[in-house]
């Protein structure tokens, strides 16, 4: 499934030719655009030439739309895709100055390129400014780091800000450039020929009204196409996924879990779907009772997607039903590092016992949802068996002890620790698609 | 009949943009990102500053993000894209009868004014460039299509402050 991790399938040299390729098409298109000639690209700003606003919002609105599509139809995993993370006012702030540069110097940076390949001197002497404007950031950021760094957002698109569908979305935006590109055409009739208003030609050109109709009709079946289901998602991820599930490669031991608790390189969120009742009675020390519904809110979505690289992620139920299904639904929506706790809570219980007293099992920690331990009281994370990574923690005192007075004074208890489980390891940290915009 | 010097006139703008979109969802496809210029522009600059002051790219952290010790700065998928970039305009210039060494200028401004304004221009747009991480391409563009909050702020925040300082610049152009 697109897109393709290029530098681990490519040799090197052909990973160069598909980006000079790529490269190349841009550059041609722009210059098929007019974008090499300074003169068009500046009568954009003074009502003369729609040029600019017209292949530059065509080629984004083309490009949505195409993306959106992959996307509905399971072409393309999107949450691997790199979408510009928001940093609001260092964005708006870096625009505003650089709409400056472009109405004094008459280029922004790729067209100056294109400007430059046909020998505009005044492209290639633009390009050298250019340069000489990302040395002069390079030497002055470090002065105002903090607001560089300032606002952001993460990845925030435009549908989790409006709250839409992304068709509904991508309508909203096709809709609002072809306003944009009518309301462009009767303004430089209006004020670049200064045309009397009765004069102005409204209507546009059969083109245009098709290509316009094109865009609105495609984007009408991505609203009614709509959205594929996290059940669907998975199915478009292909067999290697599904193989790691055939072949367990998703589901840690506990053990292994207790030894990434203990590594302080490594941050362990463990994600408990069982109900209040049973999280109250028993839970691993410091994990956090869900519901798969909620897990999937974009709110929560958003934090599991935004976590540190060194994260890993643990699901647990009882057993490994619904732990299972949950790891499906989230891995469709691209969390990484996600993985199940091999046989669930009831699996490590058998291997981390809560004390005799407490509870006594009655079942088989055999992956099935169903509670293996009838526990007596509730004990949340109080027992030593929440926290194994704490060697000592079996010496904590017990609410099975014998009461104090019974003890002889001076008697210790043997300082305990966990039996050393034998596992294979499965968790292999892996930092997200390194893939960033061309201008990262 | 033209003859055969005379350059081929641009191509419709919705054409053009099509392609354009076409070429950035390519690129969105098979690689999982967009387009750029801007960012392969601050490697080739780090790399040209790490040839001649090498120890001050690995002292100061932007720089040594890109070349600081052993990094190379060129051997980076930005930098293969600016090579195509520049052939393929090259390309189609040529098959356009475009490719002229020329100035292209307002009517009032001498070719020296001209090319200063260009340094200028391309000195503020570079720094404003890194400043929002991206370009026209790299943010507008590319981040507009996966449709980015922050990359359509930053369009139009472009036209709203070319069209509020074109007034001031007119006789630059006009």
């Amino acid at each position: 499934m697109a897109p393709y991790d290029l530098a681990a399938s490519l040799g090197p040299v052909a990973f160069a030719l598909v980006f000079g390729a790529i490269g190349f098409g841009f550059g041609a298109a722009l210059e098929m655009g007019g974008f090499g000639d300074t003169r068009k690209l500046a009568g954009q700003f003074y009502f003369q030439d729609m040029t600019v606003l017209k292949v530059m919002f065509t080629g984004i609105v083309v490009a949505a739309v195409l993306v959106a599509l992959a996307t509905s139809f399971g072409l393309l995993d999107m949450s691997r895709v790199f979408v510009n993370p928001t940093y609001l006012w260092p964005g708006i702030v870096g625009g505003l100055i650089m709409g400056v540069g472009f109405v004094i110097g008459g280029f922004c940076p790729g067209t100056s390129l294109v400007a430059a390949s046909t020998l505009k001197i005044d492209g290639m002497v633009f390009l050298l400014g250019a340069l000489l404007g990302v040395w002069l950031f390079g030497e002055t950021v470090g002065s105002f780091q903090a607001f560089w760094l300032s606002s952001y957002m993460g990845r925030f698109t435009l549908q989790e800000w409006l709250g839409l569908p992304l068709g509904v979305t991508v309508l909203l935006v096709v809709v609002m450039a072809l306003a944009l590109f009518w309301a462009g055409d009767l303004a430089v009739q209006a004020f670049g020929q200064k045309k009397p208003w009765a004069e102005v030609k409204r209507v546009p050109g059969r083109g245009a009204l098709a290509f316009a109709g094109t865009l609105v009709a495609v984007s009408l079946v991505l609203v009614a196409h709509g959205q594929p289901t996290p059940e669907a998602k998975f199915t478009f991820l292909g067999a290697e996924v599904r193989r790691s599930v055939e072949e367990r490669g998703i589901f840690v031991d506990p053990a292994e879990v207790v030894a990434l608790r203990k590594d302080i390189g490594v941050k362990v969120v463990i994600l408990d779907l069982r109900d209040e009742r049973d999280f109250n009675l028993f839970h691993i020390g410091g994990s956090r009772r869900v519901a798969l519904e909620e897990l999937e809110t974009p709110a929560r979505l958003k934090s599991l997607l935004d976590q540190p690289p060194s994260t890993v992620t643990f699901l647990v139920g009882n057993g490994e039903v619904s732990a299972l299904k949950a790891w499906k639904h989230l891995i469709a929506q691209g969390v990484p590092n996600l993985y199940v706790i091999d046989g669930g809570m009831n699996r490590w219980l058998e291997r981390y016992p809560v004390d005799a007293c407490v509870a006594e099992r009655v079942g088989a920690a055999d992956g099935r949802d169903g509670q293996a331990w009838r526990f007596l009281y509730a004990t949340g994370s109080t027992q030593p068996a929440a926290w194994p990574e704490i060697e000592t923690s079996r010496s904590f005192r017990s609410p099975c002890a014998v009461p104090e007075a019974d003890v002889h004074p001076g008697a210790h208890q043997a300082a305990r620790s966990w039996p050393a489980y034998a596992y294979t390891k499965r968790v292999k940290l892996k930092s997200k698609a390194a893939v960033k915009g061309g201008c990262g | 009949m033209s003859t055969t010097r005379e350059p081929r006139p641009y191509a419709n703008p919705y054409v053009a943009g099509t392609l354009l979109g076409v070429v950035l969802f390519a690129s969105i496809f098979v690689t999982g990102g967009g387009l750029g210029a801007s960012a392969a522009m601050s490697r080739v600059q780090t790399g040209v500053l790490d040839l001649f002051a090498s120890g001050h790219v690995d002292r100061v952290a932007y720089f040594a993000e890109m070349a600081g010790g052993q990094r190379s700065p060129w051997l980076h998928y930005s930098v293969y894209m600016l090579v195509g970039t520049i052939l393929g305009g090259f390309a189609s210039g040529l098959l356009n009868r475009r490719v002229k060494l020329e100035t292209r200028k307002g009517p009032r401004i001498s070719v020296q004014a001209r090319w200063g304004f260009a340094l200028l221009g391309g000195l503020i747009m570079g720094y404003g460039a890194r400043m929002a991480r991206g370009c026209t391409s790299g943010q507008a563009l590319s981040g507009g299509a996966v449709l980015s909050v922050g990359s359509w702020a930053f369009a139009m925040a472009i036209f709203a402050s070319a069209y509020a300082v074109a007034w001031f610049f007119r006789r630059l152009w006009n």
